[in-house]
């Protein structure tokens, strides 16, 4: 049988890497299990001549096409929206655009305010510190000051304007209409060992570059040489208790598939909001037989993806295409509640800058307007290097019929029963993305556009997985307390999107990141008592 | 799964279809979709799209009830639009894999300015752009909704 270790952390993606690199100042023997493995750069698509066709393939963003060893099957037929992610030593933050909002003080009060969903038992001045400590370790850049935004300061100027970015400011002005360059996770200078962002084009599937931030190359080199050990693919099947009910270590399948028991005095689950209540569900047990830590009945329920209204079109001018990050610009014009547009909430948007040529051509084809035959080459100059978008991340508000269980059938190739999505979209989501669409169309025909097209929701736009683990002082209404740690185990904690209370209209790793430290933090001022 | 798995009929058809989506152009100076170097290409890169390619090619057959280069212009039109309005996730993955191979061909490519070769290491060059745009946004400012 193995030593027992301290601290055993599942999954090495944005959040793992954080609560791995603070807890390792305790010295205690911390080890995190991930399914993937280490990421080679050499290998990333922008590295050869068919880097576009790679998002078709091994580099989709979704699992279910992707098919990787270290992938799961996930069922969403059940879903409109199908579930994206990665997984590797990094996770998520290998494959995202690395756009960098924070919730803002208002998304922690919602109940408060606007009278739905819930409050967070945490308001955003506790997560401030953390914010900020996040921020320099993943290597920001933007530009500090926007009103409509937290007050953020990123260590690196922002990423250039660009074509695209001058075209968007120009019509976004003429309408009176707010607009700021992105804060990004992208380096804009050479930056703690990474070097400065050269514009390879979409930052999504990776950068061989290095200069998108994802954890496998800033908080991971610095958790190990502080001494957490990682132990790459390596699936944790289900967590074990003892007879006290607490967490007495998991069961995993180690590279070889051999099954693997490791003891622990604390768990750590970092999977987010797909991986975590799946392995909650997966760890019931005579004592736990609705799942471990489920006895609000809340694990897997209330998930939360941002349904993504999304519309670009095609102006004269030359754009950015392939050639930048791209993301640059966001507006919060349209991000608090204002009853008179029809919904409450809001919506945070993304500008984006362009396409490359074969997702140009593909998409062109599908949606009916570039056409086979003689006319084609024509229409293709035309639509190639001309795009710009505009997509507006809507805030989904918690809905307990929006929920993860166990697939009766789909398994993974350890055997581990799979993810079940159902989900649909709610009418309070769709009227805001209707009223997003509009804008976005008022804003397109202001900048000239033309061969207006619409994908909403974005179908392989499940990018954020959130709200299935609550965070609650009410352990009937939560599945985690207000520090992270789950109500019914007492050495059993949660760090990753699932214990969102509720979604904000913006991306959330920042969010994510700044409550993992955030537990971090809270577990190292209560070491001697953490189990009360 | 190789494209040695695609039959002789399969390969014609596939370069029939091809050159329907999109055909060579001496306005352009491009080479159609059924250039010999672009069908090499999507033969030897097939990969896992092999099987639904292969469904799609023999939807195609079905539809068309002889080698699509035999029938008329006519027909052969009328077939085609059957195909892309009916053939499904087949249909669209054929679709993809011919143009996804054509726009990486060096010929096509440098018709369209773009440059030969991978993103990695070069990179491209970015306007920094006016920033006296955000003057007005700065000039409206604007109030952060406050939290209780």
């Amino acid at each position: 049988m193995k030593d027992p270790v301290d601290v055993l952390i599942i999954g090495a993606g944005a959040s793992g890497a954080a609560v791995a690199w603070s807890l390792a100042e305790t010295k205690m023997h911390i080890l995190c299990l991930e399914q993937g493995g280490w990421m080679n750069p050499a290998e990333y698509p922008s590295t050869g001549r068919d880097w576009e066709a790679k998002f078709y393939g091994e580099w989709s963003s979704s699992p279910n096409v992707r098919g990787r060893p270290e992938d799961y099957p996930i069922n969403d037929d059940n879903s409109p929206i199908k579930v994206v992610n990665y997984n590797a030593v990094g996770g998520s933050t290998v494959m995202y655009t690395a756009h960098w909002p924070r919730l803002h003080p208002s998304d922690f009060k919602v109940r408060t305010l606007d009278g739905v969903a819930d409050d967070w038992p945490i308001d955003y001045d506790a997560l401030t510190p953390f914010f900020e400590e996040n921020d320099r370790i993943m290597g920001t850049s933007g530009l500090s000051g926007d009103p409509l935004s937290p007050l953020t300061h990123p260590p690196m100027p922002q990423q250039p304007l660009g074509l695209s970015g001058a075209i968007i400011g120009k019509a976004m002005n003429k309408l009176g209409w707010h607009w700021w360059p992105s804060d990004t996770t992208v380096a804009t200078m050479d930056y703690e060992g990474r070097a400065r962002c050269i514009n390879l084009g979409h930052c999504t599937p990776a950068c061989a570059q290095g200069a998108k931030s994802s954890t496998d190359i800033t908080y991971w080199p610095q958790a190990i040489r502080a001494g957490v050990e990682l132990r790459t693919h390596c699936r944790v099947r289900e967590i074990t208790t003892d007879e006290s009910g607490m967490a007495s270590g998991v069961v995993y399948y180690d590279k070889d598939g051999v099954e693997q028991f490791q003891p622990a005095h604390v768990v750590i689950i970092a999977c987010n909001g797909v991986g975590t209540p799946r392995l909650l569900l997966n760890s019931a047990s005579n004592r736990f037989p609705n799942g471990l830590a489920n006895s609000s009945g809340l694990v897997g329920k209330n998930l939360m993806f941002h349904p993504y209204a999304q519309i670009y079109g095609y102006v004269k001018e030359p754009t950015d295409s392939n050639r930048a990050p791209p993301t640059c610009l966001w507006s919060k014009q349209w991000y608090d509640t204002d009853l008179s547009r029809g919904f409450v909430r809001g919506y945070g948007v993304q500008f984006v800058r362009g396409a490359g040529p074969v997702f140009e051509a593909v998409v062109s084809e599908q949606k009916g307007i570039l056409p086979w035959g003689e006319d084609h080459h024509r229409v293709f100059r035309k639509l190639n290097g001309h795009r710009l978008g505009f997509s507006a991340i809507c805030e989904d508000l918690p809905e307990e019929h929006n929920r993860v269980t166990l697939d009766p059938v789909l398994k993974d190739s350890h055997g581990i029963p799979a993810p079940k999505i159902d989900y649909t979209i709610s009418e309070n989501s769709r009227k805001m993305m209707e009223h997003a669409l509009a804008r976005g169309r008022e804003i397109l025909e202001t900048a000239g556009a033309t061969d207006i097209c619409i994908n909403s929701p974005i179908p392989w736009g499940g990018w954020h997985l959130l709200g299935t683990a609550r965070m609650g002082t009410d352990p009937e209404r939560s599945v985690v307390n207000e520090w992270g740690r789950t109500h019914d185990v007492k050495n059993l904690f949660i760090v990753d999107g699932s214990i969102f209370v509720t979604s904000g209209g913006v991306n959330p790793t920042s969010t994510i990141q700044a409550l993992a430290l955030y537990i971090a933090d809270q577990m190292k001022q209560r070491l001697a008592n953490l189990f009360d | 799964m190789s494209a040695d798995n695609l039959t002789r009929t399969q390969r014609d058809d596939l370069r029939s279809i091809a050159a329907m989506i999109v055909p060579a152009s001496d306005e352009y100076k491009v080479p159609g979709a059924d250039d010999p170097a672009i069908q090499a290409d999507m033969l030897a890169t097939l990969g896992r799209d092999t099987k639904l390619v292969a469904a799609a090619l023999d939807d195609l057959a079905r539809l068309a009830g002889a080698p699509l280069a035999e029938l008329d212009a006519t027909r052969r039109d009328a077939v085609a639009q059957e195909f892309r309005k009916h053939g499904g996730v087949a249909a669209a993955t054929l679709v993809r894999v011919v143009l996804q191979c054509y726009y990486r061909d060096d010929r096509v490519l440098g018709s369209l300015g773009i440059e030969l070769r991978a993103p990695f290491p070069k990179g491209h060059v970015l306007p920094d752009g006016d920033w006296s745009l955000l003057d007005p946004v700065k000039a409206r400012a604007g109030t952060l909704r406050r939290a209780p």
